[in-house]
């Protein structure tokens, strides 16, 4: 965390936020089921963020975009949503999937927020994408106490919650055609050898758009486009509470009597 | 969110050995399909970060699926449903995701669909799936049938099964019968053409995951023979009928791997090699791939096991402190790892001999080899023959070995079914048996005791290979041992009588085992400080075991072995 408050990006690695793996999951699973369409995944950050498309390409994406420049730091999730809508603008797509939420700012408001930008409509806590017919979307989403099933005309942005199904694993034969794939920046210093193969190999090139690349009004960019304002941050300690409520299924029973028994309280 | 493989380094570091380079050159054949091929490795470095990032993949399945799922497998196994097995939820998943990375074929050419992987990182495979479900590490390991097909079968054969393996298909081999086990020459499932068709027909009993896509079959088809020469090996496909499971074992562990019990009528097989050639040529080849499987098995239950009791010696605490911190406890875990680090080490020697003489026989079948590559064939082909039954015989007896210490200092939660190491234990049993019992690796390996091969690759090549000068004590001790062993075997063959030879068999084999192993450790003590303990520890352990030994056939007088004769 910086001085403040903002995400200090650069300190933390690359990592696929938890949802956004379920979310990569239905759109591959939606591939599968409609020959023809195409993956593609687009994200927001350093150049070091190709990571995320390379790892997304690991489990059958077909390619992606990263959005990368210093006019973004410090975006709050409207100034995050505006970029990201705007690049959206550069990319013929009828469905946008998203994670619910990121696991820094526990918000969900990017993926709502980019279909207000967009002018489309909008499903969230998603748990399952199909096809419903030409041009609909059947989705199930997850409620605070059981789900329902909606249908949204596409094109539409879909939010998908953690409890979906998990992300497929890495795939040996896509790791190793793909992990030489570069954004530009990353390829910034590579050897005459790296663009001679890349030369051979298009896939192995990553689309990288800076601020030039999107249409876009600097001053809803970054700081400058970001009414969020961190007042304060505070490390919270959860306290362990002295009761645990259990249902009884037999899971929980035999996950407590293990627990028991591991820490001698009996046995 | 366990990754088996980067949660143990001393399989990247096992990766790292010096061999590897002409290892990788001679499976890449020089790194031809670079450029060729979209997954080709372009050199040395691109390849060993293909093996380092694909073995990460499947250390995270192991530690995220197999590991979690294992419990509930162990606990519901797979059962029988109108003649056709069905894999218990968890095994099935286990299968799924494996199949969904890519993980089968891996040691097949990339023409097949293969991943074209060295036996030595295919084999780190096998070990982490094991260590997390070594009853699933069955199901995945018989992928070594495709190996079979593609070194035996026809061109036509391989393009139509070898795929698929990565579409998800598994294998089984259906070798033992109700009366043939360990004598497979006793083999009767009947394999006779009709109209021009080879059809099979009889009773397979313990076959491993019995009703897979594509299996391997050894039956007769030289009607009126009674030995191995009668034999032919077949491939069946489920697909066409004829097969249906008539019962599951009930067995004491490894329980997500269906034993099957198959009955065979009038159903449709291809004749995969020459006719008659099935046990002396392909089971031979078959089996020597599976004796380095269940070495592998052994090693990943081992480790496994030794984590358990590991960790339970640290948290359980008696008389006022952690059991760990007493020399009966201490010195099990100690004893325990350095078994550990021990077999795997000879483990991935064995894998690297395989390596080099396979590439060598694929390199035949484009080319043929100059003197010197033939020389080295012939070389590696020995020494992977002789290590073969010796790193199963350690492997599996030190799994068992590992296995019981590590439940005993569990003391009485140990023998409850409420931790994993009462599992492990049941799985480690038959390591042991299956494959070939260890008496019969001992009838193996013996060859490489008379024929002077182990003396010879201890005392040209391990001898010689620098030490530390602070570790040259750990080397007098190998040469004394090795004096020691060839003093044994000069004994036990003085005589001339085979049957003394035979007696002395597994005490000579693990004389040299002893020697082998402990110098492989001292070896690794060089490249990786980390070894040192475990090559002293091995090192005493072992002297004394060998000491043992020898005392025990100096002492003996040939005239003795009647007192031990059984009718």
């Amino acid at each position: 965390m910086k001085a403040d408050g903002t995400v200090n990006r650069a300190a933390l690695p690359a990592i696929f936020n938890p949802e956004d793996l379920n979310a990569l999951e239905q759109a591959l699973r939606l591939k599968a089921s409609r020959p023809g369409s195409t993956v593609h995944v687009l994200t927001m950050g350093p150049g070091r963020a190709a990571e995320i498309i390379r790892e997304a390409m690991y489990r059958g994406a077909d390619g992606g975009y990263l959005l990368s420049d210093r006019a973004f730091a410090g975006s709050d999730t409207l100034a995050t949503s505006y970029a990201l809508s705007r690049a959206l603008a550069n990319i013929s797509s009828d469905l946008i999937i998203c994670g619910r939420q990121a696991i820094d700012g526990d918000t969900a408001q990017v993926g709502p927020q980019v279909a207000e930008k967009l002018g489309w409509p909008q499903v969230t806590y998603a748990e399952e994408i199909r096809v419903a017919g030409e041009g609909v979307l059947r989705v199930r989403r997850r409620l605070e106490r059981g789900a329902e099933e909606v249908e949204c005309p596409l094109p539409a942005v879909v939010t998908v919650n953690g409890s979906a199904a998990a992300c497929r694993p890495r795939n040996a034969r896509l790791v190793m055609k793909y992990k030489h794939a570069r954004a530009a920046q990353e390829a910034q210093d590579a050897s005459e050898d790296y663009f001679a193969m890349v030369n051979e190999r298009p896939y192995l090139k990553l689309t990288e758009w800076n601020v030039n690349d999107i249409r876009c009004e600097a001053s809803e960019l970054g700081l400058s486009g970001s009414p969020t304002k961190v007042k304060a941050i505070e490390n919270v300690v959860f306290q362990a509470k002295e009761s645990r409520r259990l249902s009884g299924t037999d899971v929980e029973l035999d996950a407590l009597m293990k627990e028991l028994i591991a820490n001698h309280t009996i046995g | 969110m366990a990754n088996f493989y980067t949660d143990n380094e001393a399989i990247r570091f096992h990766l790292g050995h010096p061999l590897m380079k002409k290892i990788v050159a001679l499976k890449e054949r020089d790194f031809r399909d670079a450029g060729k091929h979209d997954i080709a490795p372009r050199d040395f470095e691109d390849a060993m970060d293909n093996y380092d990032k694909i073995l990460e993949i499947i250390g995270e399945i192991c530690g995220d699926v197999l590991a979690e799922n294992a419990e509930e497998v162990d606990a519901t196994g797979p059962r029988v449903v109108d003649g056709r097995v069905e894999y218990a939820p968890g095994t099935r998943q286990n299968h799924e995701v494996l199949t969904q990375a890519g993980l089968y074929n891996m040691s097949l050419p990339r023409e097949f669909d293969g991943l074209n992987f060295p036996i030595v990182p295919y084999v780190m495979a096998a070990e982490l799936v094991s260590r997390a479900d070594a009853g699933f590490g069955n199901i995945w390991g018989l992928q070594d049938c495709a190996e079979t097909i593609h070194e035996f079968a026809n061109d036509d054969q391989k393009r139509r099964y070898l795929p698929r393996g990565a579409k998800g298909e598994t294998y089984a081999m259906d070798l033992t019968e109700p009366d043939a086990g360990s004598d497979l020459q006793a083999v009767q499932l009947k394999a006779s053409l009709k109209e021009g068709r080879w059809v099979l027909n009889g009773v397979k009993r313990f076959i491993t995951n019995g009703d897979a896509h594509v299996a391997l079959v050894l039956a007769r088809s030289e009607e009126g023979t009674q030995d191995g020469r009668g034999l032919s090996m077949f491939i069946y496909d489920r697909a066409n009928g004829g097969m249906t499971v008539r019962r599951i074992e009930n067995k004491l562990g490894i329980k997500g791997s269906p034993t099957c019990e198959l009955v065979f009528k009038d159903a449709p097989a291809e004749l995969c090699g020459e006719r008659k050639l099935g046990l002396i040529k392909y089971v031979m080849s078959l089996m020597n791939g599976a004796r380095l499987g269940v070495g592998a098995q052994a090693v990943g239950i081992a480790e496994a096991a030794y984590r358990e009791g590991l960790k339970y010696a640290r948290e359980r605490s008696q008389f006022g402190k952690a059991i760990i911190e007493f020399p009966a406890v201490y010195e099990m875990l100690s004893n325990m790892e350095a078994k550990l680090h021990g077999v795997r080490s000879l483990l991935y020697e064995t894998s690297r001999f395989v390596d080099i003489y396979k590439a060598y026989t694929h390199i035949a079948a484009e080319r043929p080899l100059d003197k010197e590559e033939k020389e080295e064939q012939r070389r590696y082909q020995k020494l992977a023959d002789v290590y073969t039954p010796l790193q199963k015989l350690f492997a599996s007896e030190y799994a068992n070995e590992i296995t019981y210490d590590a439940l005993q200092i569990h003391g009485g939660s140990g023998y409850m079914k409420d931790y994993p190491i009462q599992r492990l234990a049941r799985d480690a049993r038959i390591t042991n048996i299956y494959e070939g019992t260890s008496q019969l690796q001992v009838v193996a390996a013996i060859r490489g005791v008379t024929t002077g091969q182990y003396l010879k690759q201890i005392r040209e090549v391990y001898e010689t290979a620098p030490a530390r000068p602070e570790q040259e004590y750990l080397r007098d001790t190998l040469k004394e041992m090795t004096a020691a062993y060839e003093r044994a075997v000069s004994l036990a063959t003085a005589p001339g009588d085979p049957e003394l030879v035979d007696f002395h068999a597994r005490r000579l084999v693990e004389m040299a085992g002893y020697a082998i192993i402990g110098y492989l450790l001292l070896q690794d003590a060089q490249r990786h400080e980390g070894y040192s303990r475990s090559a002293a520890i091995f090192v005493q352990h072992a002297h004394s075991r060998a000491t043992a030994h020898a005392a025990f056939i100096t002492h003996f007088q040939p005239k003795d072995l009647g007192a031990y004769k059984k009718a």
